[in-house]
This record gives structure tokens, sequence and C-alpha cells, in this order.
């Protein structure tokens, strides 16, 4: 049976190739040896493919056995001829000799695998591939289905449907279908931004901008998660090179101990940091001149500093996480759906100044019941779950308040009976005066009790969430220390990833001097009182050259190119051009 | 011509420093018609209508700019020579064919003599800006006006004004915009038009009427007119429109063309300037030497663009970080640099292999496989203009790629073009790996030019000229004969414009009868070694017929002959 499959997937390109590497060595691992990639660029026709799909098999063939059998595979690779019985043949020759001669080596692998392993064949990318080539080859690979066990595997970045359009009727009803979608390029850089940035376990974090600028590179440029983790590379080595005071960004284990022995320069480099001096700003006086001066002590304060600073990140992270369950379920996303612009917004100020977070708990207090009941549960499960001890309090309150909820329904089961009661008493009076008296305490009952009842408590949820956040998501910029783990240095990152050279031109170029002296009159004019020279017929031989100098220049640079249409003209090819 | 602006109104100040300009060539020019006069006016009262109005952002905020350019070069109205209007930002930044001979003189003078004022730090810091609005400024009414006298020497307009329409959002706007700014012959008549248009408001042709805006109903009356035309219009300005040039070619000057040797001995001795800034400037980059080394070692390659010859740089990079290690310079500027010698110098050199191969892509699995098995293996390639012409094909960037990407091998190289970024697609970026450097040095590009063959210099031929002697002294008398025979023929055929070359058996005749070869497979063997040095080409005719053709220009030609007549 030839079953086929498909793997679809976004625009992306550049991860692909690390996508289907990985997927090929899982199938290697674990289903079958025989796996072959294919890219289009490499099959212009069907001989090139069979060419090259033997070539691949072949010397994976060669990977799995060990060299004892390189003779013999190496020749027959010289003699083969590139056809379907060629490839049956070879196929039949090492699914049979597993048997018959078994070495130690082979038995473990080949019972990691089935005892007629498929051949998988990959298609990296479907729609370049010519529609002949792939016809071709589908039709032939099913005439022989049954000596071959044959799986391909198709890359499409379009849409399913692709496949039928590529392939006629009666070649598509050869496959046996199935459709995989791998994770869209936004999950894996979830994944990544919750892996490596939401976690207190992992000491080096990036300031708001940085991020923004890596999130805004991913999103407008290339959706390309390896230029994402470049980008933190690189963040990584510019901060472990250019802040002298990040010999401290480790686990606090051991940042402890180096801060115990840090030398009196590097005391000094702390002195500097402004965050520290803001810190020392506050202190009382006494301290002050301490901290300024004595280096055990500012080490023994430095050692307490970043331990704050632990105890902060672990505390902020959980609690970023619970705010961005509550604001995941409001509408319009006011603070973003992704916790990653959460994440921003909470790292570039005081969240709870800014308009969004006012309006997303204007939202959050007129969720519903059930709502609020799952995300109270998934916050507690969150707090549960987080590293900080300082939670216990925070999961027993939002307990409470789930057990509230709860009496709330059987209150208003009871309600539901006193109102019942209460109509039932309201028939039996007759008065006018009566009813009307008995209506409004009615209705003033029921307006007050569920006031008190299920919006009191709702409000007293946000307003608990809304405590935490003003307690926990103080931006780091505020934090004492701060430097040590932030990188903030956005305009270098720019500066080395996303490089404008067009511009680095027009500004060198916009500097009228330079500019100047590239026409050899305006340099005549310059340099001395013999303007009227240029038009002269004796031009300096020095400028000539100069002239010649400055044209060929432009040449190179790709500003002018020689035009065919007369003698000695030249086309202008930037700014404005022809 | 009074300048009613006063200290007030700012706009209008800018507005009318082009009369003065006017006023000068009414003094210069005595011939000119009064109608320049009243185009000249047509155009500040544009303006002026426009600034008040404020309708377009963009428009006000160009002006503005051009104001506070004009400012910063110290030029402004208030200049008592009265002679700073002409040098508006567009005519020193953009590359425009100078309207007379003198005028580039004049405006060197003038700058001469400000020459303090004319940095403009804040321009350099926004280049985008800059570069937008001296295409504001390029047709200024004074340049409007020279236009006008000299009919002949028009530059194209019409990418300016396509560009115009795009900006402008507004289509009154826009027919405005057009009119204050077009300035290609084909105006002519609109520009008529719309002085009429004036005139029938009895505006009298004094610029007092610039003060009092035109009533908006007149206006709004051109502005139906001008719907009409702007279809017409669009087309005008997609069409091919005629493209006049100057006829002033290098040949009227009455000079010599340089050769190689000489215009470099000549740029010897022209002093570099501003030596003590650029030299500090070089340091700043040198002092990030240690930088680039981590970073390539952490598995990123770079690349250096920016302004200036960056080889140099690499060079100092070479020698004072790279003594120790195994290193491959690749000059890319060489115009005979292919991937197949960069390639071999790698398995040859490097790697210590002996044996060819089949092609590129086989090459370098070997080198990968190589590099795979050894890890102490190690090597960094500096490649000078990774964009040069040779090295930009999409497969050697392709293979250049791959190679770079491989964890062991560090590549820095240097970017110069302008485009230069577009060589690589999304694959390639990620496999390049790049970190990018603005390393601006302003140093002359000496060497990466000197193989260039210049416009200039290209006549001179010396260098072709040594390489065809050099290679053909390496053959045999045969073959000297036979290219002889081939040269002369071309010689012989220099005039005939639809030469198209020496048909292969025609040649063939030719050779058997001066006794030089003795069947045709001898020839085709000759031929082959020829190809192969580059020293001729081959083109098949329409007939299917093989042409062969020198592809040196005929003086070159012509000094090769001689030259091997005196060694005979």
């Amino acid at each position: 049976m030839a079953s086929d499959q498909i793997r679809n997937k976004g625009v992306n390109v550049t991860d692909h190739d690390l996508t289907f590497r990985s997927l090929s060595e899982v199938l290697q691992n674990n289903i079958t040896p025989y796996i072959a990639l294919l890219e289009a660029k490499d099959c212009p026709g069907i001989k090139n493919l069979m060419q090259k799909l033997m070539g691949q098999l072949m010397n994976c063939y060669i990977d799995v056995d060990s060299s004892e059998d390189e003779d013999y595979v190496q020749v027959s690779h010289n003699r083969i001829r590139c056809s379907m019985t060629s490839l049956i043949n070879w196929y039949e020759h090492v699914t049979k000799k597993p048997d018959s001669e078994t070495p130690s080596k082979k038995r473990t692998s080949s019972s990691r695998h089935w005892q007629s392993p498929p051949v998988v064949v990959v298609f990296k990318d479907m729609e370049s591939f010519s529609t002949k080539v792939l016809q071709d080859f589908i039709v032939i690979s099913s005439q022989h289905i049954h000596e071959l066990p044959l799986v391909l595997i198709f890359g499409i970045a379009t849409s399913p449907m692709i496949i039928h359009s590529l392939l006629p009727h009666f070649v598509s009803s050869l496959l046996c279908i199935e459709l995989f979608q791998s994770l869209s390029c936004k999950d894996h850089l979830s994944t990544i931004i919750d892996k490596l940035l939401l976690r207190a376990s992992f000491p080096f974090k990036l300031g708001e901008k940085v991020l923004q600028v890596l999130i805004n590179i991913f999103l407008y440029h290339d959706f390309s998660v390896q230029n994402f983790i470049k980008g933190f590379q690189l963040c990584i080595v510019e901060h472990f090179c250019s802040q002298p005071v990040s010999v401290l960004c480790c686990q606090l284990v051991d940042a402890k101990k180096r801060a115990d022995s840090l030398s009196h320069d590097q005391c000094e480099n702390i002195r500097k940091l402004p965050s520290f001096r803001r810190y020392v700003e506050s202190q009382v006086s006494e301290k002050q001149i301490a901290l300024l001066t004595v280096d055990t002590y500012l080490k023994e304060i430095t050692q307490k500093l970043l331990e704050d600073l632990h105890v902060y990140h672990e505390n902020y992270l959980s609690v970023l996480r619970c705010l961005h369950v509550f604001t995941s379920f409001l509408p319009k996303y006011p603070l973003g759906k992704q916790i990653r612009e959460l994440y921003c917004a909470c790292l570039e100020n005081q969240v709870w100044e800014t308009e969004e977070y006012e309006s997303s708990l204007q939202l959050a207090r007129m969720l519903n019941k059930s709502d609020l009941v799952t995300m109270l549960q998934q916050c507690v499960e969150i707090f549960v779950s987080s590293s900080g001890k300082e939670f216990d309090n925070t999961v027993e309150k939002l307990k409470e308040f789930l057990t509230q909820f709860q009496k709330l329904e059987e209150e208003a089961f009871q309600e539901q009976d006193v109102s019942v009661s209460s109509q039932k008493e309201l028939q039996k009076k007759t008065d006018l005066y009566h009813l009307q008296k008995t209506l409004l305490e009615l209705k003033e009952s029921r307006r007050s009790k569920k006031l008190t009842k299920f919006e009191m408590l709702r409000f007293e949820v946000v307003d608990y969430i809304d405590s935490l956040v003003r307690n926990y998501l103080v931006p780091a910029n505020h934090k004492t220390l701060h430097e040590i783990m932030y990188f903030n240095t956005a305009s270098v990152l720019r500066e080395h990833l996303n490089a404008a050279p067009r511009i680095a031109l027009h500004t060198a170029l916009n500097n009228p001097y330079r500019y100047l002296k590239a026409f050899s009159t305006v340099v005549m004019g310059a340099e001395g009182p013999n303007a009227d020279a240029a038009s002269s017929d004796q031009v300096d031989d020095i400028i000539h050259a100069r002239f010649i100098r400055a044209v060929s220049e432009l040449e190179l640079l790709g500003f002018i190119k020689p035009s065919k249409q007369k003698t000695d003209h030249v086309a202008r090819l930037t700014w404005g051009g022809c | 011509m009074s300048r009613p602006g006063g200290q007030g109104r700012d706009a209008l100040e800018v507005k009318f420093v082009p009369d003065e300009e006017v006023l000068k060539h009414i003094a210069e020019y005595t011939g000119m018609k009064v109608q320049k006069n009243k185009t000249q006016l047509v155009g500040s009262v544009k303006r002026f209508v426009k600034k008040l109005e404020n309708i377009s952002d963009d428009e006000a905020q160009e002006i503005l700019e051009e104001k506070n350019y004009v400012a910063a070069l110290g030029l402004c109205t208030q200049d008592p020579m009265g002679n700073g209007s002409s040098v508006s930002g567009g005519e020193v930044y953009s590359f425009q064919t100078p309207k007379r001979s003198s005028k580039m003189a004049e405006l060197a003078s003038e700058l001469a003599q400000t020459p303090g004022q004319s940095v403009a730090p804040d321009h350099s810091k926004c280049p985008d800006k800059t570069a937008k609005a001296p295409q504001n400024n390029k047709h200024t009414s004074s340049d409007k006006v020279l236009q006008r006298n000299k009919k002949k020497e028009i530059v194209s307009t019409t990418p300016y004004r396509l560009r115009k329409r795009l900006t402008a959002p507004d289509p009154y706007l826009e027919s405005e915009s057009e009119y204050s700014a077009s300035c290609s012959e084909e105006d002519e008549e609109d520009q008529k038009e719309v002085s009429t248009v004036l005139s029938g408001q009895e505006t009298p042709a004094k610029t007092k009427a610039a003060s009092t805006p035109p009533p908006r109903n007149t206006l709004a009356k051109k502005n139906k007119n001008k719907m009409g035309n702007l279809v017409e219009e669009y087309f005008e300005a997609h069409s091919s429109s005629k493209v006049l040039t100057s006829d002033r070619t290098l040949q009227k000057l009455r000079k010599r063309r340089l050769n190689q040797q000489t215009l470099h001995d000549l740029l010897k001795k022209a002093p570099l300037a501003y030596a003590a800034e650029i030299k500090e400037l070089n340091q700043q980059h040198e002092r990030l030497f240690s930088k680039w080394m981590l970073q390539l070692h952490l598995g990123f390659n770079i690349v250096l663009y920016g302004l200036g010859s960056k080889r140099d740089l690499l060079e100092k990079f070479r020698t004072s970080v790279l003594q120790e290690s195994v290193h491959l310079v690749v000059n890319g500027y060489f115009p005979s640099i292919t991937l197949r010698s960069i390639l071999n110098s790698i398995t040859e050199d490097v790697l210590n292999h002996i044996g060819t191969f089949r092609s590129p892509p086989d090459q370098l699995e070997f080198i990968i496989k190589k590099f795979k098995e050894d890890s102490s293996l190690e090597l960094y390639v500096l490649i000078h203009n990774l964009d040069s012409q040779m090295l930009r094909g999409e497969r050697s960037q392709q293979i250049l790629a791959q190679l770079s990407s491989l964890p062991s091998i560090y590549l820095i190289a240097s970017i110069d073009h302008i485009n230069a970024p577009l060589l690589w697609d999304q694959a390639k970026l990620s496999l390049y790996n790049w970190l990018w450097y603005e390393t601006t040095t302003f140093s002359p590009y000496v060497e990466e030019t000197s193989y260039e063959n210049s416009l200039l210099v290209q006549q001179s031929g010396s260098l072709a000229l040594s390489s065809l002697t050099h290679v053909l002294r390496s053959l045999t008398l045969n073959a000297r004969g036979i290219f002889r025979l081939l040269a002369q023929y071309q010689l012989k055929n220099k005039d005939n414009p639809s030469y198209a070359g020496l048909s292969f058996q025609d040649f063939y005749q030719q050779c058997r009868e001066a006794f030089l070869v003795n069947s045709d497979l001898t020839l085709r063997a000759q031929l082959t070694e020829f190809r192969d040095h580059k020293l001729i080409r081959t083109k098949r005719g329409a007939d299917g017929v093989e042409y062969l053709l020198i592809p040196v220009d005929d003086s070159t030609l012509a000094d090769f002959l001689e030259k091997e007549d005196e060694d005979i």
C-alpha cells in the first residue's frame, strides 16, 4: 500500500530544513532506516529523482550497516542503473540480509524497526516539483507497491487542495492521503518564550525594548524561529560582553558566591549602576556612607538584593501567568492574546497605570460565574505549581473564593424558594397599600441581594487579582540591580540584525564635503580662487584623476552604470533614476 | 522685484529665494522673455496657497525641511550676495546633469565662500528624509527658468512625477503639485494656460500679487480643467518620453584619456582629505576586532557595510588577529575570481587534497565532510566584496552560504553595492547567519576599482593588453599566428557595425592557407584553449554558423598587433 501523507506548513522557509531533518531523524530512529529527502531543485527530471533517491537510500544503508559491507555497496553503486527494478532488488537484498547474516550490531538496529520497514521518501517542497516528475514517479512506484512498501511525505506550504490541482485524478487516486498539520511558527515562538524567558530558573532576561525588537523582526520580517534564537544568542553575547556586572548573572547560589568574592573594581561597577544609586539615595545617611565606602557591606547588601531579585522573578512570573489567564479570556483582548504581549506591557511600565489594564479590569468585572470559577481554578493550579514561597496565603484566598462561589450556588436555590414563598405571601395580601409596600421591599431586597451575593464576590475577586498585580508585577527597571539580569540595549540588536546598508551609504554620502569631493568642478571651486578653471580647457590632471576615481567608485557602489545609448553617458540607478 | 515676505512669513521667504535667482538671470540673459517672470510667479503663488491652506502635511513638511536645509547650509535669503538660493539641496545631492558648464563652478565658488556652515548634522542623521527632500527641491522654480532658457538640456522628470502622484492623495493637490513642480518640455502649454488663468484674474505681473491668495473658485475651475488632463498626463508620464541629454562628450575636453598607471600615480599625489578624521574612524573600527573574533567563534558570520574601502580594515584584522591561524583571503573584486578557484584553494591548500571534482557541489560536499570529520580544522575566510560581479550569482552565493554555515569556517566579508542585501533570500541569510557591522571608512576604493573597466579609463586597455600578451606568449607559434589572423580580420572590419565575427569555416580556410593548421580538429583544439583564457568569444549566428570574436576593443587590438610585429 502506498500510504501517502501530507504535512501542511506555513510561509516560513528557513526553519523547514530543521523541521524536516528532525522529522527524518525521528523516523529513522523509530520506524525505518530507509529515508530519502528530496528537494525540487535537485530533481528536474524523473531520472535525476531516481538517482538522488537511490543515492540517498544506498548511503543510508551504509550508515546502518558497518563498514564491512561497504566494498560491496560501493561496487553496486557504480554498477546499478537507476531503475525501479534495481531499487526493488536492492530492497529485497537489504531486507533479507538481517535474517541470513545477523551480526550483533544489525540485530539491535532491526529490532527497533519493523520486519519489512517501509521506504520513506520526503518531498520537501511539493509545489516546486514539476508535475510531470511527480506523476511519473507516483505511477511507476504504484506498479511496484507489492515489492516495495513506499511512504511518500509531501511538504506543502499552501493548502492541501494543491495536491489535487497538481496531480490529475488518476494519479491522486493512487495515493492514500492523510493530512498532518505542523505547528505554526507562532506556536514555536510561544513555546520558546515560555520555556526561556518566563522561567525563573534562567537568570538572563530580555528588556522590554529588546524583546519587542526581536518579536517585531519575527512578525514583520521572517517568521523564523531560528532567527529569533539567533537574536537571543546575540543578546546573551552582548550582555556578557558589554555589561561588567553581568558576572553576577547566574544561578542564585553561584551569584552569591561570586558576590562574596568581588574585587574592588567590580564593587565600584556595582556602585555605578543607576538602580543601585537610587537604592542608596533611599537609605539613611550612615548606611549610604557604608554602602559607598565599605566593600564588605556592599557585598552583603548585594547578596540580599540578588535574593530579592530572585524571589521577585519567581513571584512575577506566577502572577503574570495568572493575569494572563484573566486577560486572555476577555473580549477584544485589551492586554493582548498572547502572554508575550502581556509580558511586554508589564516590562515596559507599571501595567496598572495603563488604560488597557483599566479596561480589562472593567471587563473582568462583567465576567459570568462559570468563567470566573474556571479561571480561579487555573490560577490556583499556577500558584500551587509555582516555586514561589509566598503564595500559600494566595492559594488559600483563591480557594476561599471558590468555596464562596459554590455556596452562592446553593444559596441561589434557597433564594428561589424564598422568592417563591414571598410570592405566595403576596397573593394573600389584598390591601393595596400593603401590596405596594411589599412589592417595593421585594424589589429592594432583590437588587441588594444580587449585589451582595454574586457581584460583590466578583468585585472582591477582581480587586484581589488587582492587588496581586500591583504587588508583584512591578516593572523590572524599578528593581535594584536589575541591570545584572536584563539586557536593554535594543539599538545594538537592531544594528546588527536588521542593518540598513542603504541608509549607511546615504548617511555617509550626505556629508556634503564628501559629496563635493566627487566632482572636479566643485573641487576646483572649493580649493581656490581659480574657480573658473573648470570651464577652461586645461583641467588639472589630478582633478581629472580624482573625477575618474569618483566615477568608478560610484559605479562600484551601484549608483550609476554606463548607458549603452550614447558615448560617455551614464545612467543613474538610485535616488530617482531613469 | 521686492520681497514682500518680511519677517512674519517664513514660508514666503523661502519661496522668494528663487526670485533673486531670476533677477540674476535677467541680468545675465538679457534676451529673456517676459513669460519667464510669469511662470516664476505662478510657482510662487502655488506654493503660497498650499502653505496657507495647509493642505498636505507632507508637502509642508518637505518645504520645512528644505528650508532647514537651506538654513543649515548658511545660505538663507538674508545672504547679501543673494546667491544662496541656487544651491538647494536637490542640486547638491541628486545626480543632475549640469545645466550650464559654468553652473557647477559657480556653485562651487559659492560654497567655497561659505565653507564652515555647510555641514548639516541633523540631516545626516535622517538620511531618508534628506534623500527625499532633494527630490522635492529638484525642480524649484529657478530650475524651471533655467530650463526654459535652455530647452535642450532637460532632465527626465518622469519618475519624479510618478512619485508625486503616489504621495499626493488629493487630486486637487495632485494637480497643484504637478504644476508647481513640472518642468519638462511638454508642460509648456500647461504653463501658458496657468499663466492665462492668472492674467484672467487680472493679477499684475508683480510680486505683490503673491501675497494675496487667489480666490478659491478660480482654483476650483482650474481643477476641473486639470481633471480632464489627469488621464492624459498619466499616460504621458508612463510613456517613454524622450530623454534629452547633453552632447558634451569627454572627447571634447581635449584631454587624453589616462591609463591605469598614470591614474594611479596621479591619485597617489592627490592628498587624502580629512586624513586625521578618517584615521580616527578606522581606529574606532579596529577596536571591534576582538569582539568580531568572539562572535565568529560563537557561530555568527560578520558582514561589513558602509561607504569606503573596507579592504584595509580587513587586512588589518587579518594581520593583527589571524596571524596564527589558517585563513583564506578572497579578493572578490578581482575580475577573474571564480567560485571554483575559492573552493580549489580550500581543498588544495587547506585540506591538502589533490584531485579534481566534478562540480562545485561535489567539492563542497567533500569540504563539509572533511571539516566534520576533523573538528580541529579551523578556517577563517575573508572575502573582500562578497557582492562583486563574479560572486554575485545565485549558485555561488548558495555555495558560499553553505560553506559559511559550517561551524568551523568563520566568514568575514564586506559588501559595497547599494543593493547588495538583495542578493540573499531568507534561506541564504539563515545559512550565512550574518551579524551586520557598519564600518564606514571613507577611504577610496583604490584596489577595488582598479580592476573595473571604468568608464573613463577603459580605452587605455593596458590591463587587457598585458593579459593578452602574457597568455599568447605561453602559446605555440602556430597558435599565435591563428590569433593574429583573427585579430587582423577583426581590425579590418572595425568600421563595419554589423560585423558579427569571423565564421568558423572561413577562419579554417584562412588558417589552412597560412599553413597554420592541417585539420579542422586542430583548429578547434586551439580555439578551445583561447576560449578557456577568455581570448575569444564564440557566438552562434541566426544561420547556425559559429562566429568568432575577440572581446577586446579595437585600439587595444591594434596596439597588440603592433607589439607583436615588433617582437617578430
